[in-house]
């Protein structure tokens, strides 16, 4: 037996077994209990040559279908540069270690640095870390800081029009760490402000989590909310989508303490759910809240300007059960993806995505309801790339017939509800093309 | 090669740019049309340069880090492997890279089998029943894991069980994960030789109990030869044993962690299955439970269903959701392509190799390097610094001295039950001459912390920043280019 993996010889294994003092391979083993040493083969496949594994994998990729995505529910299809790929697949990016030995990790250490100051831009905030798992746990640890926040308080408030599946997983954090959460209402397809300030006057609130945009892709107006939170001694967080923060009001301007979301939209391939990123950003004052690795910048001993990894006292490893959070890794590499796509689409590249994607949106809307299929789920209210729309066509059988045709369709959601998105890389033909699948289908 | 440190925003430069997109031929400005209180007052300070610029950029700054494909990191506890080049290319191949994670089952069929297909292999590599591939990274593994853990017994109505064991000698995660899930830690001693002391266990073992968490081997890559009677007395008090799978690559192809009484675990694709570290992650964290625990794993979850068709679903016995979609599922990808390249036939050799080297550095070391642990260890060992304690050479020098010599540092100060740790884990990727030049450094180092002390603690000289100002860097933060920029100007 030999594996390319594997470097050893049979020379190279009887001289390092002299060495250590062995006879036989089983002696490293000697102190294993033999009832547990496993004895029969894995039932697992033999090894595969290279040639195999491609085999293999075009074989699972073709029982996929890509399809033109008119869909976002948190993950976008939105161009990635070519550029990206290739300066990931640096090996000395994706082969290295969390930098803990900063004099051989600048590289790393760096980019963190740019990736912080990039989620800080956009969301207008002080500081933040970098990166977290994904945006739904980002929003789950925003939870953990204002409740570690509020000392004696120990309840949050979920806008009903947080997307679900990061609403379950805030949930669940909540429901093993013992904290209460709340659901408020939704009214006209936005978080009902009466039921949210009725809540805060209940003097037990420690945060609130809303939304910008929000499931339905609407944007909240939120004037006054952060005002109305702060006067009931909560704390604010908004959940929000970086692309977005180019154009929009940022998370600091609607006053909010935490700016919380998932990077997937800086360009990032959705492939099946991840690897994205979350993110979480806040001010100051809370700086030694924030959970994971933060980098900062120095000097060296000759006066370099250098990074680190700081205000180490927060995390796991030193302060164990004490520490902000358990959370150990970040997504580096992801971070580094934000960080580039930032840099290339840059300060006009960001606010034209924005735009593109927007007129296409709005575009796919008006052909939509033009079918006479769909009417207005929530008439008036502004969105950007996302949008519902209501109709009582068939959901499940919609979807399928848009699949078979290369499509991915608007995500159906309760009372014939229908969220589509449209990114910049959608043509005027293939929206047109899409809306006339949709026509055929009720044909 | 020059001296380079700029950050790209110091390359920026008004109206310059590195995109390009399509024209808009939407006939409408949407933006426009936005309430003026919905947008942003002033344009985000993002960079503004070419291509080009991007592309030097970031190249520049690649060539300031070690990667595993620089060389050799002797790294305990983090299972530095070879990551394969085969793994990195099927992981981005456009039939997956394109799909929506929302997508219709019957348009995902391909990726939903691969998930499942990994699930059954680490299954059957473990010896449990079921996983989830849906956490994102070990800590996020092991709060998946404690997770279900509580959820078993709150569904057995037995709401007394808060507290979870977790020995002194366990990574800083085990404490804090155990915290997230709202149990309670309760340590339990170890004896000098890292392994559990079972009398300091009785009595812990009451009906408040949850579980027990353990590595096996445990942090000073020392079997814990009594586990048996652990998962004995610990089932005996209506306990379950989670197992950090941190150290699970020395038993790949020996032991399975469900064979030794194990009833849930976490494995660290990025450590046992080669996917890369990335400069501290994406990772992933699968979870595995051993049968009649399979229910309470969380949401979502991929199904076989009896035409051979697989499905997306959300279950009601699960404790709920973790993740927003099915997690880092590119990197699983990875993983999976390094399982098939090994094969049942080789993935038997990664436990005894990494093992075997391993022992190897130890025996040749432990002449200059202090080993308080003497026996067979696994895949990784603690010396407690130089074995020459006159020389006031620390372990901190020897790390930053090895960077000097091409080496990334072993872990060190890990565990805490010694002063000096140093924690050396080699992996079965690494060749016997890569091993010899590691010795030999070692065995240089030691000599010079001898005779030259002042080399060693100056160390390291070679590097492109030494000796960084990290006091500073934490009482007074800068963590982003604005603040820097701050920082400048008031010391102008």
């Amino acid at each position: 037996m030999s594996n390319k993996f594997i470097p050893h010889t049979p020379d190279d294994i009887s001289r390092m077994m002299e060495a250590v003092g062995i006879r036989s391979l089983d002696e490293l083993y000697g102190d294993i209990p033999a009832e547990v040493i496993f004895n029969r083969d894995y039932l697992i496949p033999s090894e595969m040559s290279e040639v195999e594994i491609r085999r293999h994998f075009d074989e699972l990729a073709s029982k996929n279908h890509s399809l033109k995505v008119f869909a976002g529910g948190g993950v976008y299809d939105h161009y990635a540069p070519s550029v990206i790929p290739h300066l990931l697949s640096r090996s000395e990016f994706y082969t290295a270690y969390t930098p803990y030995q900063p004099e051989i990790s600048q590289g790393t250490l760096q980019y963190i640095f740019e990736y912080q100051s990039i989620i800080c831009e956009l969301t207008g905030m002080e500081v933040t870390n970098a990166s977290m798992y994904d945006g739904a746990t980002a929003t789950a640890e925003a939870m953990f800081m204002m409740v570690a926040s509020a000392k004696k308080r120990n309840r949050v408030l979920l806008s009903a029009t947080l997307r679900e599946n990061v609403a379950e997983v805030v949930k669940t954090y909540a429901k093993f760490r013992g904290i209460d959460i709340s659901v408020v209402p939704e009214r006209d397809g936005v978080t009902d402000l009466d039921a949210l300030k009725a809540e805060l006057a209940k003097d037990d609130v420690a945060g609130v989590i809303l939304p910008q945009p929000n499931k339905y892709g609407i944007i909240e107006d939120l004037s006054g909310v952060a005002e109305a939170v702060h006067a009931a001694k909560a704390q604010l967080a908004l959940h929000a989508d970086p692309s977005t923060l180019a154009v929009l009001k940022t998370p600091a301007e609607w006053g909010a303490d935490i700016a919380c979301g998932d990077g997937q939209s800086l360009g990032m391939p959705m492939q099946f759910g991840g690897p994205y990123l979350g993110f979480i950003a806040t001010g100051k004052g809370n700086i030694r809240k924030i959970p994971g690795r933060v980098v900062g910048a120095t000097k060296d001993a000759d006066g370099k300007r250098a990074f680190v990894l700081t205000l180490q006292a927060r995390e796991q490893h030193i302060r164990r059960e004490k520490a902000t959070s358990n959370i150990c890794s970040n997504q580096s590499l992801m971070s580094l993806y934000a960080t580039i796509y930032v840099a290339l689409m840059g300060k006009q590249g960001m606010v034209e995505v924005n735009a593109l994607s927007a007129d296409g949106a709005s575009y796919l809307h008006d052909k939509l309801l033009a079918t006479g299929l769909f009417e207005e789920a929530f008439p008036g209210k502004p969105f950007l790339k996302e949008f519902a729309l209501k109709s009582s066509l068939d959901a499940p059988a919609l979807e399928k017939h848009l699949a078979e045709r290369g499509f991915m369709g608007g995500i159906p959601m309760a009372d014939g509800l229908f969220v589509f998105a449209v990114t910049e890389k959608r043509s005027r033909e293939e929206i047109d093309a899409f809306v006339n699948s949709i026509v055929d289908f009720a044909k | 090669m020059k001296y380079y440190d700029k950050l790209i925003f110091e390359l920026s430069r008004p109206g310059r740019k590195g995109y390009s997109l399509p024209k808009n031929r939407f006939d409408r400005n949407a933006l426009a049309a936005l309430p003026a209180g919905l947008k942003r007052g002033e344009a985000a300070e993002l960079p503004e340069v070419s291509e080009l610029d991007v592309v030097r950029h970031y190249t520049n700054l690649s060539s300031k880090n070690f990667g595993v494909d620089t060389g050799f990191y002797p790294l305990g506890s983090c299972t530095m492997k070879y990551n394969p080049k085969i793994d990195e290319e099927v992981a981005a191949h456009p039939g997956f890279l394109t799909l929506h994670p929302l997508q219709y089952s019957g348009s995902v069929q391909g990726a939903l089998e691969l998930y499942y297909n990994l699930q059954k292999m680490l299954s059957e590599l473990a010896g449990l029943e079921e996983f989830t591939l849906n956490p994102y990274a070990g800590a996020h593994g092991e709060l998946t894991g404690l997770m279900v853990m509580k959820a078993y017994h709150q569904r057995r109505g037995d709401l007394k069980r808060t507290k979870v064991i977790v020995p002194n000698s366990a990574h800083g995660t085990n404490p804090a994960s155990a915290m997230v899930a709202g149990l309670q830690v309760v340590e339990v001693k170890s004896k000098p030789n890292g392994s559990i002391d079972v009398e300091d266990l009785k009595p812990l073992l009451d009906d408040t109990v949850a579980g027990i968490m353990m590595t096996n081997p445990n942090t000073l890559g020392m079997f814990e030869t009594e586990i048996l009677e652990i998962a004995r007395l610990v089932h005996e008090a209506g306990g379950l044993l989670y197992y950090d799978g941190a150290n699970l690559n020395p038993l790949l192809g020996k032991v399975r962690p469900g064979d030794m009484g194990f009833d849930i675990m976490h494995i660290n694709l990025h450590k046992t299955f080669a996917t890369p570290h990335g400069g501290g992650g994406p990772g992933s964290g699968p979870v595995g439970v051993r049968e009649g625990l399979e229910s309470l794993l969380p949401n979502p979850k991929v199904v076989k269903r009896e035409d051979g068709s697989f499905e997306l679903v959300c279950e009601e016995g699960a404790f709920g959701n973790v993740s927003s979609f099915l997690g880092n599922y590119a990197v699983m990808m990875k993983a999976y392509a390094y399982i098939l390249s090994l094969g049942k036939e080789n993935i038997r050799l990664v436990g005894p190799m990494a093992t075997l080297n391993a022992n190897y550095i130890k025996e040749n070391l432990k002449d200059d390097y202090l080993l308080p642990i003497q026996g067979v260890c696994k895949h990784e060992f603690v010396f407690d610094g130089l074995k020459d304690k006159s020389t006031g050479v620390t372990t901190l020098n020897v790390a930053k001295r090895l960077l000097d010599y091409g080496f990334h540092a072993p872990t060190i100060y890990f565990p805490l039950l010694f002063h000096e740790s140093m924690m050396i884990e080699p992996t079965e990727t690494e060749s016997k001459e890569t091993l010899d030049e590691f010795i030999e450094v070692m065995h240089k180092v030691a000599h010079e912390a001898r005779e030259t002390p002042e080399l060693v603690l100056d160390a390291p000289v070679t590097t492109l920043v030494r000796k960084l100002d990290e006091t500073t860097a934490a009482k007074n933060p800068i963590l982003t280019y604005r603040a820097l920029l701050a920082q400048q100007d008031g010391n102008d």
